[in-house]
């Protein structure tokens, strides 16, 4: 029997138009936006005033505080303003604006395509690395990965996981890396399980990905200790806690982490930028995208300098069909829906989702009728239905009681409900203001 | 253009699955029983279902519209669903209009007064059924003959159904082996050549309706699973200690309503636990109270009053059992 996390989820239509488009190179960008913000956590310092000239790859705004990372410019050219500008959160948030003139590379980035294999640097050079070099979690969570790589004192992981479920539908950015880039990942691997000191690794691949399954198992025979693990096809499987209970069976506890269970997760292009961190001195200024949508004419992938209007992206995929209702920073149960074409990629965009008019709509939302859908679905195990009302109704101890912060946002509920009923909206709003009440109680 | 574009949360896609398509799903389901019915019954079982169906939609209707005064949402399905099942639990020479009053029974004092779908604890066709059976106890226990094509709606000739014959049987003191020459053979039983009301006499067609319904994910199976194993369990042990007196589990499981009440009533939503541990405590009362009423109770039958009791304990079942919480139990390998 093929691997899978037990406990709920849904299976929506894959829908993974692009995952036959090789990875093409998206030209640099005539100007392009850097937010200071992001990843989850304080956001970064700017080191650069308007009118300085920087180079690609430069160091622009330093890392502040534990959970944070630091932020390099992606092209070459002269800092045109540093101001709030929207994100795509729909906020303004400050940010960086450069007009490129060139693409000239900082000293001592190795731009050279030829594959490093040879690993020198010791654990702590890694962890240094991938903080210099603004690596944060490219699957979409954006946590910065240098913490994940030095544990807690007194905790011990003995396996390192990679994901590459991709379980989001549409999103084919992982998939095509792992077909692209399947050697420098191995090496990314290695670096990780170096840093983490330990001795397995296991690259958890979704089933609807043949290719990349055999491919890394063909690869991974030469590396020790890493292994490639085909796993049902089950969103949201690529969620850490669900991806760690298919892969080797342990349950991260209520409100605990990966490494209490003995486990660190990575996911497959956090890998592949640690690789060009460690081996290379690149620091993390583009990443691949995914641009895809029913209707759009060439979906496609895309490596992008971080900072590109989302608007470039969907000119060279053929442009933005007649009919779009919504753009979606992200996959359609995850990602967040844009407001204006003109906001940057940044470090989380996975991909870029087209949505067209007739299929942007909710469902009309009717009445519960108590059909335990939503708790069957629920992989944390969670009463979606009960937590709704809850919150309607600001029943914040029921809430709490029943695990309302234990909800992982994978909106499996709200897919399921065939009431149409917006669980996932009412549930976001009690998390949030339950973590409050618990915050303040603390105080 | 930009500002034509819907910025909503996530999730960006959903499921088709909706109210009208689960409640159409049922009314599929039960297709089969329904032309078993007209097969053996005859064109009374088409017209006591239109009359339901019919009645069941309208009340629905006027009560939310000039009661309530909402906007009627009787065309996403519940309320016909209600109706063909009302209809299931009656003889199909019932009059007219005592059709009419189970249905205002059942949809006006059943789902209605407690404000509609989802929020009525009680199976309203149930409650209808239940109502009918202590207003109307003759017209309820008076069964048509299932013979081939008829014609006629109101029938002269009627019945007792196995377990009547079986229950007063044994009460007379006519051992079980006597009694079983009374009637219909295991392979009629199932098909549904017997006595009864129009949509319990098929438990064949019945389950088949069930596994259609289990693979569009309507219902699950832990309900009707555990109704059937503590019923076959239940009856099993009373069999294996005194077999002159008690009737085998499988002749209990194939007759009577337990099919109809196990697969479509016990699993209507509202009125049903939402966890699968809670669906077992619920399906093991059920059983459990099933066979006490058909054994030591007065009726031959009991499973109507069995899911009305266990009704009554969900929501003490959805308060005390919870779902298992990932991360709860840490068992790790
Ligand atoms: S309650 Fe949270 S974790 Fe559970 S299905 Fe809904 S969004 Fe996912
Ligand atoms: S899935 Fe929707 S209708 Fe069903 S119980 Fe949950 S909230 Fe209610």
């Amino acid at each position: 029997m093929i691997q899978t996390f037990p406990k709920g989820g849904v299976h929506p239509a894959e829908d993974k138009f692009a995952a036959g488009s090789p990875i093409k190179t998206l030209k640099v960008p005539e100007a392009v936006v850097i937010p200071l913000s992001q990843h989850i956590g304080a956001p970064a310092e700017p080191l650069v005033k308007k009118g300085d000239t920087v180079k690609t790859g430069q160091l622009i705004a330093q890392s502040k505080g534990f959970v944070s990372a630091n932020i390099h410019s992606s092209v070459t050219g002269t800092v045109k303003k540093i101001d709030s500008e929207p994100d795509s959160s729909g906020y303004k948030r400050t940010a960086v604006v450069i007009d490129a003139v060139d693409d000239d590379w900082a000293d001592g980035i190795d731009t050279d395509k030829t594959l490093k294999k040879n690993i020198t640097a010791g654990a702590d050079e890694i962890v240094r690395r991938t903080l210099d070099a603004g690596i944060v979690g490219l699957g979409g969570a954006t946590f910065p990965s240098h913490i994940k790589l030095s544990l807690p004192k007194g905790k011990k992981a003995d396996i390192l996981i990679i994901n590459g479920v991709e379980c989001e539908p549409c999103l084919t950015s992982d998939h095509r890396l792992m077909l692209e880039r399947g050697d420098e990942l191995m090496v990314g691997i290695q670096l990780l399980m170096k840093a983490l000191n330990v001795t397995r690794a296991f690259i958890g691949i979704e089933n609807n990905k043949p290719d990349a399954i055999a491919h890394l198992s063909k690869l991974s025979a030469d590396y020790e200790g890493i292994k490639v693990r085909p796993l049902k096809i089950k969103y949201p499987q690529g969620a850490e806690k669900q991806l760690i209970k298919a892969l080797i069976n342990r349950e991260v506890p209520s409100g605990g982490l990966p490494v209490d269970v003995g486990t660190v997760v990575h996911n497959v292009g956090t890998a592949v930028a640690v690789y060009e961190a460690v081996q290379k001195n690149k620091p993390l200024i583009e990443r691949v995208v995914t641009v895809t949508g029913r209707d759009m004419k060439e979906p496609s992938n895309f490596l992008v300098r971080i900072g590109t209007p989302v608007r470039t992206l969907i000119d060279a995929a053929g442009g933005l069909p007649d009919n779009t209702g919504k753009v979606v920073n992200g996959g359609p149960m995850m990602g967040k829906a844009l407001n204006s074409l003109e906001v940057p990629v940044t470090k989380g965009t996975s991909g870029i989702l087209l949505i067209p008019a007739d299929k942007a709509a909710r469902k009309p939302v009717v009445n519960c009728m108590r059909c335990a859908k939503c708790i069957t679905v629920c992989p944390m195990g969670l009463e979606p239905h009960l937590l709704m009302p809850a919150t309607e109704f600001g029943k914040w101890e029921l809430a709490e009681e029943e695990r309302i912060l234990d909800c992982m946002e994978c909106g499996s509920c709200s897919y399921i409900c065939p009431s149409g009923r917006p669980l996932l909206d009412y549930i976001r709003l009690g998390k949030s203001t339950v973590s409050k009440i618990i915050r303040s109680r603390k105080q | 253009m930009d500002k034509l574009i819907t910025v909503s949360p996530s999730p960006h896609v959903y499921g088709d699955d909706n109210v009208k398509k689960l409640m159409y799903g049922v009314i599929y389901a039960l297709i089969p029983a329904f032309l078993v019915s007209v097969y053996f019954f005859g064109i009374g079982a088409l017209i006591v279902t239109s009359i339901s169906v019919v009645s069941c939609v309208m009340f629905e209707y006027l009560i939310q519209k000039y009661m309530m005064k909402t906007e009627p949402t009787v065309s996403d399905g519940s309320a016909a669903v209600t109706g063909v099942l009302l209809a299931m639990n009656l003889p199909t020479n019932m009059p007219w209009w005592i059709i009419v009053i189970g249905a205002l029974v059942a949809i006006g004092v059943g789902k209605m007064s407690f404000g509609g779908l989802g929020n009525n604890p009680f199976n309203p066709a149930l409650v209808g059924r239940v109502f009918l059976f202590i207003s109307f106890p003759v017209q309820m226990t008076s069964w048509p003959e299932p013979i081939v094509s008829r014609l006629q709606y109101a029938d002269a000739a009627t019945g007792a159904t196995p377990l009547a014959v079986i229950k007063e049987g044994l009460a007379a003191g006519v051992p079980m082996s006597r009694l079983a020459e009374q009637i219909p053979g295991y392979l009629d039983l199932f098909i549904g050549h017997l006595h009864g009301s129009m949509g319990e006499i098929s438990a064949l067609a019945l389950l088949a309706g069930g596994i259609f319904m289990l693979t569009r994910k309507i219902i699950t199976w832990h309900i009707p699973v555990s109704i059937f194993l503590t019923v076959f369990l239940f009856t099993g042990i009373l069999w294996l200690i005194n077999p002159y007196d008690n009737a085998d589990p499988l002749f209990h499981l194939i007759t009577g309503g337990l099919v109809l009440g196990a697969v479509y009533m016990a699993t209507d939503y509202a009125t049903s636990p939402m966890t699968p541990k809670g669906m077992w405590i619920f399906g093991i009362g059920i059983g459990v109270i099933t066979v006490a009423i058909r054994v030591y109770g007065a009726y031959p039958e009991g499973i109507s009053f069995a899911i009305l009791i266990m009704n009554s304990f969900v929501p003490l079942i959805n308060k005390y059992v919870k779902p298992n919480r990932f991360g709860e139990e840490v068992k790790n390998g």
